[in-house]
């Protein structure tokens, strides 16, 4: 589904990615492990289109979408979820979600399956997104990204700072689009997180790929988790 | 005249002038607030809009109110469409640097301001005004043009308050102002979106001054003042504020004008400029801004 072929990204003149190859099927979770600064956030935008890419290509479903206009890439149906959420800070959660529903076109039957998944936002539609809980920001900024019907999702630390129960739920909903056929590639920085959902894990270093595995091979051996991220 | 008429008097003229300010003010801060730009050629798209009105208005003839209502529709598309090709021409390829803005500003504003001094020529021109009619009242006449010119400001504005909160236009525009780059990842075209609102604050400025120019008459230079009295507004009511501007252009239209009425209108630019001088030392971010720029 997704195949980001051996991209370089700069930014201005200091690169920071040289040659990141990877590829995400359908259905399955690939996450992206990588030390602070390795260049994990990068490469996610660098398939969102919204860094230029020095040479490399990124595909998706044959399609050459690094070749087309930014704000073209989501309507691909790929979603979106930041580092540190992102969200329209002053508007509210129902603008925030409408703003994913336009992308594609969703309609009100989108909306109602998106909010029957977190029901929370559902009771605070009114409320400016600034406002919400860091737990419910998350999920706000999940929701947005559900409201495209994506094919492939973009996780960038969706846990980050949250606490076990809400990370649960959150995992839920990544397992849930998972059977759903959705391809997923998911920044992690947890390793229990990582071994307990991610199908396989591309390691990156300084921004180059290391060993990409089967998350059951790394369950069994430590090792490489030792070598690229310490722990 | 007693001194209550006399001020009410004043408080009308205040009143004209906050409406036009409001308007062209509004312009400004909406393209500073969506796109980080500080557009120092607002006051040319303003000049625009009053030459394009006498333009439109000599070539319509018959009736006044006739060519007043086409320039009311030509003069802010033509300005628009002229603000959003300079945006295209020249800022995109800045990249929209905040600095390199700057100066790039001042390049369009001569460029404006030479060409029409070199096609429209020094002449100051009037524009008749649609109506004449007088309103009594039992201590003096008014112009009920320039009550028009209140109420059409008020209706523009809600006009715009309405664009901005109740449709899509200005949902895209507020996430593109909150974060460009978020935006983009969820299919917004921010090129696009900022080449309307470069054009949309020039509209803004130049029906502003189709408002304005049956009371003043067009005239090349006549940007000058609008300009330095926008930024005045726009940095009182809190960089891209539209709520915080135009509480600031009432404030500062109406003080100009009473105080223009009472003593002299230099001495309501020498106050209305130290105030601002005040506000960016004790609350530079504006009385209603919440971030600093
Ligand atoms: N806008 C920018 N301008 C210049 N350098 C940047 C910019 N954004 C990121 N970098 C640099 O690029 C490198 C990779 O950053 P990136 O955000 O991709 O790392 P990361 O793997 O996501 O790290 P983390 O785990 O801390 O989120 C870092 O060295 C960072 O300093
Ligand atoms: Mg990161």
């Amino acid at each position: 589904m997704l195949d980001v072929s051996n991209i370089l990204v700069a930014y201005g003149e200091a690169p920071v990615l040289h040659g990141i190859s990877l590829a995400v099927n359908a259905g399955e979770i690939l996450c992206l492990m990588g030390r602070n600064g390795a260049g994990k956030t990068t490469t996610m935008k660098a398939i969102m289109g919204l860094l230029p890419l020095s040479a490399g290509s990124v595909h998706l479903d044959g399609e050459d979408i690094s070749a087309l206009p930014p704000h073209e890439v989501p309507k691909r149906g790929i979603g979106y979820i930041p580092q540190g959420r992102r969200l329209f800070s002053e508007l509210t959660v129902a603008e925030n979600l409408e703003i994913g529903l336009m992308v594609r076109g969703g309609g009100k039957k989108v909306r109602d399956r998106v909010l029957d998944i977190f029901p929370r936002l559902r009771e605070r539609l009114g409320q400016r997104a600034e406002t919400l809980s860091g737990g419910e920001q998350q999920m706000l900024a999940t929701a947005r990204a559900l409201c495209i019907e994506p094919k492939l999702l973009l996780l960038d630390e969706p846990t980050e700072g949250l606490q076990p129960s809400m990370i649960d739920q959150i995992r839920q909903v990544i397992v849930e689009m998972k059977m759903q056929g959705v391809a997923i590639l998911l920044v992690e920085q947890r390793v229990d997180a990582v071994l307990s959902i991610a199908d396989r894990v591309a390691f990156i270093e300084n921004g180059r790929n290391r060993d990409i595995v089967d998350a059951a091979t790394l369950r069994k051996n430590h090792a490489l988790l030792t070598r690229y991220v310490g722990v | 005249m007693d001194l209550g008429p006399y001020l009410f008097l004043a408080s009308l003229e205040g009143a004209v002038t906050a409406a036009v300010l409001a308007l062209t003010a509004v312009g400004l801060s909406l393209v500073f607030g969506v796109m980080r730009v500080v557009n120092v050629a607002h006051g040319e798209f303003f000049m625009l809009g009053a030459v394009l009105a006498w333009w439109v208005a000599s070539l319509a003839g018959g009736h006044p109110a006739i060519g007043f209502a086409l320039a009311v529709l030509v003069a802010p598309v033509i300005a628009g469409a002229i603000a959003a090709a300079a945006d295209f021409i020249v800022l995109k390829r800045l990249d929209y640097d905040p600095e390199n803005t700057i100066v790039a500003t001042i390049g369009i504003l001569y460029i404006i301001q030479q060409t029409v001094l070199m096609t429209y020529g020094p002449d100051a021109r009037p524009v008749e005004a649609p109506f004449s009619y007088r309103i009594y009242f039992p201590w003096f006449g008014y112009s009920a043009y320039k009550l028009f010119v209140i109420a059409a400001a008020v209706a523009i504005l809600l006009g715009v308050w309405a664009i901005m909160a109740r449709t899509r236009i200005g949902l895209v525009l507020r996430a593109t102002q909150l974060d460009r780059e978020t935006a983009q990842a969820f299919g917004i075209p921010v090129e696009r979106v900022y080449a309307l609102v470069f054009g949309l604050g020039a509209g803004l400025a130049a029906l502003a001054a189709v408002l304005i120019v049956p009371i003043q008459q067009a005239h090349y230079l006549m940007g000058g003042d609008p300009l330095l009295l926008s930024f005045i507004v726009v940095i009182i009511g809190g960089l891209g504020s539209l709520s915080g501007t135009v509480v600031a252009a009432i404030i500062i239209g109406m003080s100009d004008g009473i105080i223009s009425v009472f003593f002299t209108p230099t001495l309501a630019k020498i106050i209305a400029t130290l105030l601002v001088a005040f506000i960016l030392v004790f609350r530079p971010t504006g009385l209603f801004g919440t971030r600093s720029a």
